[in-house]
C-alpha cells in the first residue's frame, strides 16, 4: 500500500498534554480533575511502577549486574532511554557540547530522578547579583503551589529557616547513614553546613495521600517503587488522573507538530505513532506542551505555518535560546576509620539522607549564585564494577597486620581487602546554577532528520568562565570536606585543564530556559502564566518556562508551576464561558 | 496505605509467613549464578531482551582462552574459609558475556591471554595454563603491582587490571559474592538509623540527629 494519509479524530479535546513527566503530569492531574476532557500523548510506551519497576531484583538476575550498557544508569534503573536514543539523533556546532537526556515512557524521567525535592527560594525568583535575570514572579507567587504540592505529592525534611532554602510542610526525613555522620561532621570543621535531606519519598502516612504504600527502605527510588512510595508522574498524577474518567492517554505517539488555524491559534497536534509509523491528528481547544525543555522547543520550531512562520509560540525568536543545564562536578575517596566496618542493612531511602545547601557569600567570590553538595557512599547493593577502586587503593593503608603494601595483588589478600574496604567508599557531588545565556541554545538542523522524518535539534552551548569558577571552588570544598573528616581521595583532583571537573552541559539532566517566560513579548516567549505571547491557547509546563534555575533540582518547581499554569487554564476557560 | 499494606501489595506478606520469606526463597530458586537470558524479567524492554539472547547466543571467547580465563579468575579469586572461587561464582562466563556486552573489551582481552601466553613460552616453554603453579604465580606478581611493575611489564599490567577488575565484579554481584561481602539489604525493612552499637564504635551520640 502506499497510500499516505492522516488520520484524523473528530473528537475535539478540551485540552491536549504533550508528555506525561512532572510537568504534563500535574496539568493533565489538575484539569482531568476539574472535569476537562484531556488527551496526553506521551512518546514512549506506558509504565506503570507497580508491574515495570526492576525493584528488588538482586545484580545476578542481570547478565551483566547492572552494568551501564543499553541504560545510562544501569539495568535495574527505570529511565527507558539516556543521552542517545537509537534513530533520535542530535547535533552540536562545532566547539560546543551538549548531552540530551530523554526518557521515552510514562511519567518520563520521573520514574528514575533521584527525588530530591528543593524549592526555589526568593533570591532565586527575583536574583540580586546584578548578572543572573529575574522571573516576572516571586517566591511569594509560587509558594501557597509549594505548600499544595508538598501535601499533595509527600515530602520529608526538616524546618531549617534558612532564608533561600525554602521550608516546606515536611514528614520525618531519614536519619542518616554512617558514612554520613562522618561527612556532616567533617564538613561543620570545614565550615560548610549540612543539613537534613528533602524528597519525595513518603516517610509516613497521610491522610492526604491515597492509594500510595509507605516507603519500606530499600533505598532503590531510581528503580521506581512498585508500591508507590515515592514521586513518579506516572503512578503519583497521570493515573489517578485516568481514573476520573476524564483523562486519556496515547502512548507511543511522537508528536510533530503543533497545529493552528489561519488566525494562529492552536487547535491540536499532528504525530506519529511509533508502533505503526502512520500519521495522525488530533483537536484540543487548548494545547499544552511538557515533552521536556528541548522537546518542546523542538515541537514549537517545528510547528511552522502562514501566521508563525518561525515556529508557532517564536516571534521573538527565543525559542531554544537561554538553554541552561546545571553545572555538576564530584570528588571521591575512602574513609579508613570504615575499615573492616560492620554490616548492617542501611539503604535507607533513594533520595538524599543530608546534603549542603549554599551557604556562601558571595560577595567574596568570583561567580554569582552558587551550588549544593550532594552526598554518598556506604554499604550499597554490589553492583557491575563497584569493586574497582579498591586494588587501585588498597596500599594507601596499613593492611590487618598492620603493615602497608603495594596497591593491587590476587588472591585471599585481594579477596579480604574487597570484604575490608566494602562500604567505606564516600563521594561528593556538586549540583549548581549554571547562567542562563542566550547564547547557549538549541535551534532545528536545517539538515538532518530523524527516523520519524522530524528534523532534529542542532546545539550550541559553552561553559563561562562563571560556570569553570564554580567548579573550582566545589572542588576546592570538596577536598576540605575530605581532609577534616579524614578521608583519603581516591579520584584524580581535576584541575584547570579539565575544568575542574566540570561535566558536559545537560549531563545532571537540568536543562531548562528554551521557552523562558516573562512580561516583554519580544524578550521572553511565555508569559507568567507559561502561555505563549503569540498563540494563547498554547502552554508550556515542563522546564522551558525557567528564565533562570537556581541551584535546586527543577521538579518541585515544575509540580508547581505547572499546577499554577492549569488553574489559569481552569479561570481562562470559566472567563470564556461566563 | 500503611508499610504493612504497603508489603501486601508487594506480595511479600504471605498468609502466615514473615516479610523475608519472599526474598529468601528467591535467593534458594536462583541456582545459577549468570541470569540467563531466556527469562524476560517485566520492565525489561523488548530490544534490552532480543540483545541479550543474541549476546548469549554467540560464543566469543576460545576453549583455550576460556580454560586460561577461568586460572587467572581463581587465582584472583580463589575459595576461603568464608566463601568459593570465581569459577565456582560462575565467573568464567560471566567475563564471556561482557567483552560481547561492551565489546571494547575484545581486543585487550583476547590480546592480553596471548600476551600471557607468549611470555610464558619465552620464559617456560609452555602456555600459561600448562605452566606450574609457581611459574604462573611469578609472572602474575610482576604484572598485580601497578606502581612498582617494571616498565615492560606495562601491557600486561593493564590485561591483569582488566581481569581482576572483571573478576571482582562478577565474584561480588553473584550469589555467592553478595553474601561473602555481608550486603544485608534489599529487602523491605524499616530505617531508623545506624544501630547504637555501631554509633558508639564511632564515638556518635546514638540521639542526635547528626550523632
Amino acid at each position: 500500500m502506499t497510500d499516505y494519509q492522516i488520520k484524523e479524530s473528530t473528537e475535539v479535546y478540551d485540552a491536549i498534554v504533550v508528555g506525561s513527566g512532572a510537568g504534563g503530569g500535574m496539568a493533565g492531574y489538575i484539569l482531568a480533575h476539574a472535569g476537562l476532557k484531556v488527551l496526553m500523548l506521551e512518546a514512549g510506551p506506558f509504565f506503570d511502577p507497580a508491574k515495570d519497576a526492576l525493584q528488588l531484583r538482586w545484580p545476578w538476575e542481570s547478565p551483566r549486574r547492572g552494568a551501564s550498557t543499553t541504560r545510562p544508569f544501569g539495568d535495574f534503573d527505570a529511565a527507558f532511554g539516556g543521552w542517545q536514543l537509537e534513530g533520535e539523533p542530535y547535533t552540536t556546532v562545532g566547539g560546543t557540547e551538549f548531552e540530551w537526556f530523554r526518557a521515552r515512557m510514562l511519567g518520563g524521567r520521573t520514574n528514575h530522578w533521584g527525588r530530591i525535592s528543593l524549592r526555589m527560594g526568593p533570591d532565586d525568583f527575583q536574583p540580586t547579583d546584578g548578572e543572573t535575570e529575574a522571573w516576572p514572579i516571586t517566591y511569594e507567587e509560587v509558594k501557597p503551589f509549594y505548600d499544595r504540592v508538598d501535601r499533595m505529592i509527600g515530602i520529608y525534611g526538616t524546618v531549617e529557616g534558612i532564608r533561600n532554602e525554602p521550608d516546606g510542610i515536611f514528614m520525618k526525613p531519614p536519619k542518616p547513614r554512617l558514612n554520613e555522620l562522618f561527612i556532616a561532621k567533617g564538613a561543620k570543621k570545614a565550615g560548610v553546613p549540612v543539613i537534613p535531606g528533602r524528597g519525595s519519598v513518603l516517610t509516613e502516612a497521610s491522610p492526604e495521600i491515597k492509594g500510595r504504600g509507605t516507603c519500606f527502605y530499600c533505598g532503590q527510588c531510581g528503580r521506581s517503587c512498585k508500591v508507590y512510595g515515592d514521586f513518579s508522574s506516572s503512578s503519583c498524577l497521570v493515573m489517578p488522573a485516568m481514573k476520573t474518567g476524564n483523562l486519556k492517554v496515547i502512548d507511543h505517539a511522537m508528536v510533530r507538530e503543533v497545529l493552528t488555524n489561519d488566525e494562529g491559534i492552536a487547535i491540536g497536534v499532528s504525530y506519529v505513532s511509533t508502533t505503526d509509523m502512520q500519521e495522525y491528528a488530533v483537536k484540543g481547544k487548548t494545547v499544552i506542551l511538557g515533552a521536556s525543555a528541548c522537546e518542546s522547543a523542538r515541537i514549537m520550531l517545528n510547528s511552522k505555518s502562514k501566521a508563525h512562520p518561525g515556529g508557532v509560540g517564536n516571534s521573538s525568536g527565543l525559542v531554544g535560546r537561554y538553554l541552561h543545564d546545571s553545572t555538576g562536578a564530584s570528588l571521591s575517596g575512602f574513609l579508613p576509620q570504615l575499615l573492616d566496618r560492620k554490616r548492617y542493612n542501611e539503604d535507607g531511602v533513594g533520595s538524599v539522607h543530608i546534603y549542603s545547601p549554599w551557604w556562601e557569600d558571595n560577595t567574596k567570590l568570583t561567580f554569582p549564585r552558587g551550588y549544593h553538595i550532594e552526598y554518598g557512599g556506604g554499604l550499597g547493593m554490589p553492583s557491575y564494577g563497584f569493586t574497582n577502586w579498591v586494588p587501585q587503593v588498597n596500599g594507601k593503608v596499613a593492611g590487618q597486620n598492620g603493615e602497608k603494601k603495594v596497591s593491587g595483588g590476587y588472591g585471599k589478600d585481594l579477596k579480604n581487602d574487597y570484604r575490608r574496604f566494602y562500604g567505606a567508599n564516600v563521594g561528593m557531588a556538586g549540583r549548581g546554577t549554571a547562567l542562563a545565556r542566550k547564547d547557549n541554545y538549541c535551534e532545528i538542523d536545517p539538515n538532518r532528520v530523524d527516523k520519524f522524518g522530524i528534523p532534529v535539534l542542532r546545539f550550541h552551548y559553552k561553559w563561562a568562565n562563571e560556570e569553570v569558577a564554580q567548579a573550582k571552588h566545589m572542588q576546592e570544598t570538596f577536598q576540605s570536606i575530605m581532609h577534616e573528616m579524614g578521608a583519603i581521595i581516591t579520584s584524580t583532583i581535576p584541575g584547570a585543564d579539565t575544568l575542574y571537573g566540570l561535566e558536559a552541559p545537560g549531563k545532571i539532566i537540568h536543562e531548562g530556559g528554551t521557552t523562558r517566560m516573562g512580561n516583554d513579548p519580544k524578550a521572553s516567549v511565555l508569559n507568567k502564566w507559561g502561555q505563549a505571547h503569540d498563540c494563547k491557547n498554547l502552554y508550556v509546563v515542563d522546564a522551558g518556562p525557567f528564565v533562570q534555575q537556581g541551584d535546586k533540582n527543577l521538579t518541585w518547581t515544575i509540580l508547581a508551576l505547572s499546577m499554577r499554569t492549569a488553574e489559569y487554564i481552569l479561570e481562562e476557560k470559566k472567563k470564556l464561558n461566563g | 496505605m500503611n508499610r504493612r499494606e504497603s508489603l501486601k501489595a508487594l506480595g511479600l506478606i504471605a498468609a502466615g509467613s514473615g516479610v523475608l520469606a519472599a526474598s529468601s526463597c528467591q535467593q534458594e530458586k536462583t541456582t545459577a549464578d549468570t541470569a540467563t537470558a531466556s527469562d524476560k524479567l517485566p520492565g525489561v524492554q523488548d530490544f534490552e531482551h532480543e540483545r541479550n539472547k543474541q549476546l548469549q547466543a554467540e560464543k566469543f571467547f576460545t576453549e583455550h582462552e576460556m580454560a586460561t580465563i577461568t586460572v587467572l579468575a581463581d587465582i584472583i579469586i580463589p575459595q576461603d574459609d568464608t566463601s568459593g572461587s570465581a569459577s565456582e561464582a560462575g565467573v568464567p562466563a560471566f567475563i564471556e558475556f561482557m567483552v560481547k556486552d561492551l565489546p571494547e573489551n575484545k581486543i585487550p582481552m583476547r590480546g592480553g591471554l596471548k600476551w600471557l601466553d607468549v611470555q610464558c613460552q619465552k620464559r617456560y616453554g609452555n602456555a600459561f595454563i600448562n605452566c606450574k603453579n609457581e611459574q604462573q604465580l611469578g609472572l602474575i606478581d610482576e604484572i598485580a603491582y601497578p606502581e612498582t611493575a617494571k616498565p615492560e611489564m606495562r601491557q600486561g599490567v593493564a590485561f591483569f587490571s582488566l581481569m581482576r577488575n572483571f573478576t571482582a565484579s562478577g565474584f561480588f554481584t553473584s550469589e555467592m559474592g553478595v553474601k561473602d561481602i555481608g550486603y544485608a539489604g534489599n529487602r523491605p525493612g524499616v530505617w531508623n538509623g545506624v544501630p547504637p552499637d555501631v554509633l558508639q564504635t564511632y564515638g556518635f551520640d546514638t540521639e542526635a540527629f547528626f550523632g
